[in-house]
């Protein structure tokens, strides 16, 4: 599992890969609050395009991560998720809060509108 | 917990066992066994995937709530064919147990804040039949069921 983090002026780009379950959620949590603690981030854009699996312990980093966002009147986006994991995403409710967008030009091009 | 020890071997087609320590290191080797022996009933990929989802929960499960996070702890799983069609899945602990089982079962019931409170549901919700035993300080096993369409019966519906 690789989490790659990269920041364009006020949005952070998360690109993770690999298989999103409990053993990955700790780091995924603490690398994107770290980030986000330390730098002027708005919105957090996730890209999912390389995950293959996710479990409830994924979805828990998602929520979290969404919740904090809101409460910095942010918004959270999430590309590129597989069919298998885009179904885990709809069958928990996180779609309803969190836009889903095919990838990462997508919002950027919806931002700049 | 000793549900599966007690079990009869002779009426299943085929079955597995195995046993891992509580480390979170663990989950994906788990959820992969059991995928890659469900894949004997012949089912779809999209099957195969539920399964690794059930299986993935209930681990995680038993190593955050039954074992509190310790990685030194023993789970037992058990995957039986018990016919053409029919799997099985037995998920063990020896940790804590579970006070009150209804109440655990609600959707969206978490004992923690930061986590979904979606196992049990994923794991009703993609199998046909879940049982769920457990005793206060001796384990919990949580007993799995689904049948599957195989591609020989499908072609002849």
């Amino acid at each position: 599992m690789d989490i790659e983090l990269k920041q364009v002026r006020n949005t952070l780009i998360v690109r993770v890969e690999g298989e999103l379950d409990m053993l990955i959620a700790d780091k995924m949590r603490s690398d994107i609050d770290k980030k986000m603690d330390n730098n002027e981030i708005k919105n957090l854009i996730l890209n999912m395009e390389k995950v293959s699996f996710i479990d409830s312990s994924g979805l828990g980093v998602i929520l979290g991560r969404y919740k904090k966002i809101s409460s910095k009147n942010g918004r959270m986006f999430i590309v590129g998720a597989r069919p298998q994991v885009e179904k885990i995403l709809y069958f928990s409710g996180i779609n309803k809060l969190v836009s889903m967008y095919g990838n990462e030009q997508d919002v950027i091009n919806l931002q700049g509108r | 917990m000793s549900t599966s020890s007690g079990w009869a071997i002779m009426n299943v087609k085929n079955y597995c066992k195995f046993e891992i320590l509580s480390l979170p290191e663990n989950i994906s080797f788990a959820r992969a066994c059991a995928g890659a022996f469900a894949s004997q009933l012949g089912c779809t990929l999209d099957e195969i995937e539920e399964i690794k989802l059930v299986v993935s929960e209930a681990v995680s499960n038993c190593i955050i709530h039954a074992y509190e996070n310790r990685g030194s702890e023993i789970i037992t799983i058990v995957i039986s064919l018990l016919d053409d069609r029919t799997l099985e899945i037995i998920i063990e602990d020896y940790g804590k147990g579970i006070e009150d089982i209804a109440r655990v079962l609600q959707p969206s019931y978490s004992s923690e804040p930061t986590r979904m409170g979606l196992g049990f549901t994923f794991m009703k919700s993609f199998m046909d039949d879940m049982e769920v035993l457990s005793k206060p300080g001796e384990g919990t096993s949580v007993q799995l069921k689904r049948s599957f369409m195989t591609k020989d019966k499908e072609a002849l519906a």
